[in-house]
């Protein structure tokens, strides 16, 4: 087993050269001087030149890549010129909060999707599999924002059972209560879409599996119904669910942008949007690598659990 | 008689767990190099289990692999690494299963065309004479051509892929397991056309199957293989009437056969040996009751046994006498 | 045309179709509609409430009207959702067809592209994107397509590898095809039904997104708007005017839901397996409906079936598996059940204890006694406490049968718990224990072996070491030596043999091999279209067979040690059991047969040891009961 996490570590490393590679590209197609952006109205041509040199902007391409990725190896992610602050401090204060969130989304559509899914293929055409399709129709069809939006006018403005933003209240709180509290709607709003894609999946990897010869198998050696369900048959679909939870992440991740902008949750993705619209280059850089190493790293975990799962994939 | 194909040290290794940087973690050797003629108007029946190389060889005489050693000789010309519209019209496949080998999305008229069009570039009137032409051969009705390949029962479907092959005009055809998939009652339909096929337009056949009676029942010559080895080559009447090596005697004497009684040659599990740690010797020897030493050190070349006239050939350092009994 | 009809006939996806149609209709014409210019500001009437004089839907902070900006924004949403789904889907599939067909260096190269771009939350990508380019619709559009291609072709890639496996492609090389024309005409029209899957269950996800860069600024900019932008804007005034939130918010949820609804009916039109039923769940004992009284059985023995009839329905046809068959087994017996494919004689095994998967499959009729328990139409849980306990099961295709991530013991252990209650270590010791009895070397260290890591003789082993476990009264085997080699078959069968003397067992062997009927089984029944058409003792039916069909069938059988020969054939096809024909089912195959055979129901009739369905047998039954 260590063996085979080392394989994978080790197998993640061109995938993490190649994610800086393309995120450097990206970059270096925008067009106009950075320079110019971050002086603003202080771009006097020898400002520019200079702040140039001190970016090693006047080096060619490939020189500044190899400084840029030598520097972030060293843990040096450069200074955002719009919070003056390293860009590593800004990007790991803000990942923790999106990891709350997102972490908590996904831990949710994990086992909301699954349990919905194998119900409503056991019940395949009964009255929870009608009721669960129409929920997950419904909860894959809304936009996570606008559904954000809702809840705080429902839950927040009228009933006033909720925070209506932030993460912690602004007087008093700072605990754990109050963390939960303000977490509850933004949790549930992100994890809405990746239940319904769980669940959608999980119900089909059951029916196929429901189909095959070791759950006759099973029937026929008197397994009782519920144990075929939840034991023989969840147990040979989860290896095609797993692989769908490790994209999932990768969504709950993505949708945690829009949910922090609504909930005004200070996390990564709040943090990248304003740093693009305030052209923060350094900063949209690094938080995109930080962001995409972690998920990779998520990946490797997700790897090893199906190989925990499934004696087939050799160690 | 002139040879119709000419296998010289055809040989096939698999490399199994590539990696990047290194060699492959071990060579898996499919097919042993192997030496043998096929006369003209002959069927050379291809026996042997699971995992023994005989679909693999299959598909290198049709160029649908490449050989990793050997040469392959068709009417007595050379033809390894050319492109298989060139085999083409040489040597053809007929598939195991009927309805996979059929596209689903096209019409039987379309699969028939495909080898006319672009194996012998015919126009269409040519074309639709001579479907016309070959449906009659294999007794289909013209009205299936209009049909889609689901349309089909197994022996049918199988009827269109033995047509299509005979499109492509080709003198040597490949038969690879054609009647494995068949019920009983079809599969007789199916050898008998093949048979009838044989003498009508002056084929050669590579049949290849793994049920003994029905390769006995339709070759010329039969070859065993076992563990990507040829081990026996002799006269179809010949080979399980008297098997000179052990693996062919224990394959007539496993086959069920009506009135006879129901025997375990063996009398224990036995299993293949692994192929990505193969045996130094012969394949055969450790479920062998008369290996010797020498059998575990070296594996036996195919030759006819010393004193012995005729063509019967064995790979076996202890040939059997004919009635020798050894299982059982 | 099945196609259409197939969509139509789905409620739901008609209903997501006309919705969408409207919502498309109402998108190309909103230029002509008598509305307000949307981008004209008018800050004195900022919030005007819906359903106000002159504004319908009212009006957003800058008191432009909001239908108006709802229908333009709805125009530009889709345009850009739709945009972004062919474009990523034509890549894609490109990229994914050629990775797949190609295989080797290319498909490595490519794959490995795309998996790097799959490796960032594709958001990241997008806002990368977006970072890079500016922000602004046509490039929110670039970003969300470029962020789909991955997806697209990793989907299309695995099924074209699996296309470009398939034998008709091999036959096409060797009818002289090249590659470009084997990927257009063999090739890509297996995969354009997944492509339009791909993308009819994806195209309301692209407008979700498109909106969502909207939503977060960096797409449609001021003061061109789309639904996300709208939401965006309107984000600031929620909780003092939130209409002006909901007005576009509902309308994304309209569209994506209709689109979803029409790409789910797609799906389902499209997909083989749902139309042939093979995704729908199986319930754990057979669906019973009976159609008459539950016959008295006829004869004795530890199981007994009695007139009985399985049925398959599949939308309006009805296909008759298995037609009034009555079948019997003495304990140590071993009865053989003989057909070809499609004749019913593994669905008949199934039916006994209820394991023909439904839907659909329902046993009509007859009755199926093991120890004077009637087990047709017994409640579920009566049902599962005989199963394997009493009568148990081996099946044919052992790596399908077992469960391929428990280990061996642990699938015998369950057999074995399930019906007695015995601790874990206990239960294993007898697992190993049976191990032992079907002969498999170093039972212990096997018992800890997953299926995969076995090979099939010994995996059909742990099978009838499974069917064992809790020593019970009869074993119905349904072809277990089928899809093994002829010498580990020789092993299985003395096996099994062996077994039944030990122990006693009643064995219902399924089977289509008539040698291995000869050397295991005492008395034999053969199956044709669904009925016995001829039953007795092994040796008598094997040497003076009385049906014609069962006399043909010998035939047939190549026996080995007869040299080169031309073989018997039946001409024709068995007839399918969904339009079998009056009388005799095998009439139209049989040279004997004349008008009487067509006529009618043939009874099978006979001697008390021999039977025969059939007015011409070729050989007269004797009198004298045995």
């Amino acid at each position: 087993m260590g063996g085979y996490i080392l394989k994978r570590l080790v197998s993640a490393i061109p995938v993490l050269f190649g994610i800086t590679v393309i995120v450097f590209l990206i970059m270096a197609m925008i067009p106009g001087d950075p320079a110019l952006a971050i002086l603003g109205s202080y771009a006097t041509p020898e400002n520019v030149e200079k702040l140039n040199r001190d970016l090693g902007l006047d080096q060619p391409l490939v020189a500044r890549y190899f400084i840029w990725l030598g520097n972030m190896l060293t843990g040096d992610f450069g200074r955002s010129f719009s919070l003056n602050r390293p860009v590593i401090d800004e990007v790991l204060d803000r990942f923790s909060a999106t990891l709350i969130l997102a972490g908590t989304s996904f831990v949710l559509c994990a086992i909301f999707g699954i349990a919905a899914g194998v119900v409503s293929a056991a019940r395949q055409y009964g009255f929870a599999d009608k009721a669960i399709t129409f929920a997950v129709l419904l909860g894959i069809s809304i936009p996570s924002f606008f559904l954000g939006m809702m809840m705080i006018l429902l839950f927040a403005v009228r009933w006033k059972m909720l925070p209506v933003s932030g993460m912690y209240a602004i007087y008093g709180g700072g605990d754990l209560p109050d963390l939960l509290n303000h977490l509850i709607m933004p949790a549930i709003a992100l994890a809405v879409v990746a239940t319904g894609v769980v669940a959608r999946l999980s119900r089909s990897a059951m029916l196929e599996v429901l189909r095959q010869d070791f759950v006759r198998t099973a029937r026929a050696k008197g397994v009782r119904e519920g144990r075929v369900i939840w034991g023989h048959a969840l147990r040979a679909a989860m290896v095609s669910i797993i692989p769908v939870l490790g994209v999932q992440a990768g969504f709950v991740l993505s949708g945690a942008v829009y949910i922090e902008m609504v909930f005004q949750w200070p996390g990564v993705g709040r943090m990248l949007v304003d740093a693009i619209l305030k052209r923060d280059i350094l900063l949209v850089q690094g938080g995109v690598v930080f962001v995409a190493a972690c998920y990779v790293m998520f990946n490797i975990a997700v790897d090893v659990a199906q190989s925990l799962l499934d004696p087939r994939i050799k160690t | 008689m002139s040879t119709a194909l000419k296998l010289e040290n055809l040989s096939k290794t698999f490399e199994v767990g590539k990696r990047m940087f290194r060699p492959p973690k071990a060579m898996v050797h499919a097919v042993r190099p192997i030496t043998l003629e096929v006369e003209k108007g002959e069927t050379l029946g291809i026996v042997g289990e699971s995992g023994c190389g005989k679909s693999t060889l299959a598909r290198m005489l049709v160029g649908l692999l490449d050989p990793t050693e050997g040469v392959i000789e068709i009417d007595g010309a050379a033809l390894d690494n050319a492109d298989p519209s060139e085999f083409g019209k040489k040597i053809q496949y007929v598939f195991q299963d009927p309805i996979s080998s059929l596209n689903p999305r096209k019409s039987i008229k379309q699969v028939m065309e495909a080898p006319l069009k672009h194996l012998h570039g015919m126009d269409k009137v040519t074309r639709d004479a001579r479907i016309r032409e070959i449906f009659a051969s294999v007794n289909l009705r013209e009205e299936f051509l209009e049909r889609y390949p689901h349309e089909f029962s197994g022996g049918q479907a199988q009827r269109i892929g033995i047509a299509r092959a005979l499109a492509a005009d080709a003198s040597t055809l490949i038969l690879d397991e054609p009647v494995s998939a068949l019920d009983v009652s079809v599969q007789a339909q199916v050898l008998n056309l093949l048979e009838k096929l044989k003498s009508d337009l002056g084929l050669t056949y590579l049949f290849i199957s793994h049920d003994l009676a029905v390769v006995e029942a339709i070759s010329t010559r039969v070859a065993v293989l076992y563990f990507g080895t040829l081990v026996e080559l002799a006269q179809a009447e010949d080979i399980f009437r008297a098997p000179k090596h052990p693996y062919t005697k224990l394959l007539a004497s496993s086959a069920p056969v009506v009135g006879r009684p129901l025997t375990n040659p063996e009398g224990k599990a036995t299993d293949l040996p692994d192929p990505l740690n193969p045996p130094k010797g012969c394949a055969f020897a450790a479920r062998c009751p008369k290996a010797t030493d020498i059998c575990r050190q070296s594996p036996p070349p195919l030759a006819v046994p010393t004193g012995e006239a005729g063509a019967h050939q064995v790979a076996c350092y202890h040939p059997l006498e004919e009635g020798e009994q050894i299982f059982g | 045309m099945t196609f259409l009809k197939l969509l139509i006939r789905n409620r739901l996806a008609a209903a997501g179709a006309v919705v969408m149609a409207l919502v498309l209709l109402l998108a190309l014409i909103t230029p002509i509609l008598p509305l307000p210019d949307p981008d004209v500001t008018n800050t004195s009437n900022r919030f005007v409430k819906p359903f106000s004089e002159g504004h319908l839907l009212g009006t957003d902070h800058l008191g432009r009207d909001l239908l108006a900006r709802l229908m333009y924004g709805t125009r530009l949403s889709l345009a850009v959702g739709i945009a972004a789904a062919i474009f990523a889907a034509i890549f894609g599939a490109a990229i994914g067809i050629i990775a797949g067909y190609f295989g080797g260096k290319t498909d490595n190269i490519i794959m490995r592209g795309v998996d790097m771009l799959m490796a960032f939350p594709y958001i990241l990508l997008a806002l990368a994107i977006v970072a890079a380019l500016g922000p602004g619709l046509t490039n929110a559009l670039i970003a969300v397509a470029a962020v789909n291609i991955p997806f697209f072709a990793r989907n299309i890639r695995g099924v074209t590898v699996g296309i470009a496996h398939k034998e008709f492609v091999d036959a096409a090389k060797l009818a002289g095809e090249g590659h470009l024309r084997i990927i257009l005409t063999e090739i890509l029209p297996n995969v354009i039904p997944v492509i339009v899957i791909a993308m009819s269950t994806t195209i309301g996800w692209m407008i979700l997104e498109t909106a969502g860069l909207s939503f977060l600024g960096l797409g449609s900019q001021p003061p061109q708007a789309d639904l996300g932008s709208m939401l965006g804007e309107a984000r600031s005034a929620l909780i003092t005017n939130p209409h002006t939130s909901i007005v576009p918010g509902v309308m994304i949820l309209i569209i994506v839901m209709a689109i979803n609804l029409l790409g789910d009916g797609v799906r389902d039109a499209l997909d083989p397996r749902l139309r042939s039923g093979a995704l729908t769940r199986p319930r754990p004992s057979t669906a019973v409906a009976r159609t008459s009284e539950i016959p008295k059985p006829r004869e004795t023995g530890t199981m007994v079936l009695t007139d009985l009839e399985t049925q398959f329905h599949v939308g309006q046809r009805v296909y008759k598996a298995v037609s009034k068959v009555s079948l019997h087994v003495e304990p140590g017996e071993c009865l053989g059940v003989i057909g070809e494919s499609g004749s019913g004689k593994s669905v008949t095994a199934l039916s006994i204890m209820g394991l023909v998967a439904s839907p659909p499959g329902v046993i009509t009729g007859g009755s199926a006694r093991y120890d004077e328990t009637e087990l047709i139409g017994a409640p579920y849980e009566k049902l599962r406490r005989y199963r394997g306990d009493k009568v148990a099961y081996i099946f044919q295709d052992p790596l399908a049968t077992l469960h391929p991530l428990y280990t061996v013991g642990d699938q015998l252990c369950e057999a074995i718990r399930v019906h007695h209650k015995v601790s874990k270590k206990e239960a294993w010791q007898r697992a190993v224990a049976l191990l032992k009895q079907v002969r498999i070397p170093n039972a212990e260290g096997r018992a800890k072996v997953y299926p995969h890591e076995m090979s099939g003789g010994m995996r059909q082993r742990v099978g009838i070491a499974m069917a064992l476990a809790n020593d019970p009264d009869v074993i119905i085997a349904d072809e277990p030596t089928t899809a093994l080699d002829v010498t580990v078959q020789a092993q299985i069968l003395a096996l099994l043999n062996d077994l039944r003397k030990e122990r006693g067992l009643s064995i219902i062997f399924i089977t289509h091999d008539f040698g291995v009927v000869a050397q295991l089984c005492d008395r034999v029944a053969v199956m044709y279209a669904g009925r016995i058409v001829e039953t007795g003792p092994t040796q008598a039916v094997l040497d003076d067979a009385a049906h014609p069909y069962t006399r043909r069938l010998i035939a047939c059988v190549p026996e080995l040690g007869e040299g080169r020969r031309e073989l018997h054939a039946i001409p024709g096809l068995p007839p399918a059991v969904d339009k079998l024909p009056a009388g005799c089912a095998f009439a139209p195959r049989c040279d004997k047969a004349d008008a009487l055979c067509q006529v009618g129901t043939i009874e099978l009739e006979g001697n008390g040891t021999r039977a025969v369905r059939c007015i011409f047998p070729e050989t007269k039954l004797s009198e004298d009961v045995a």
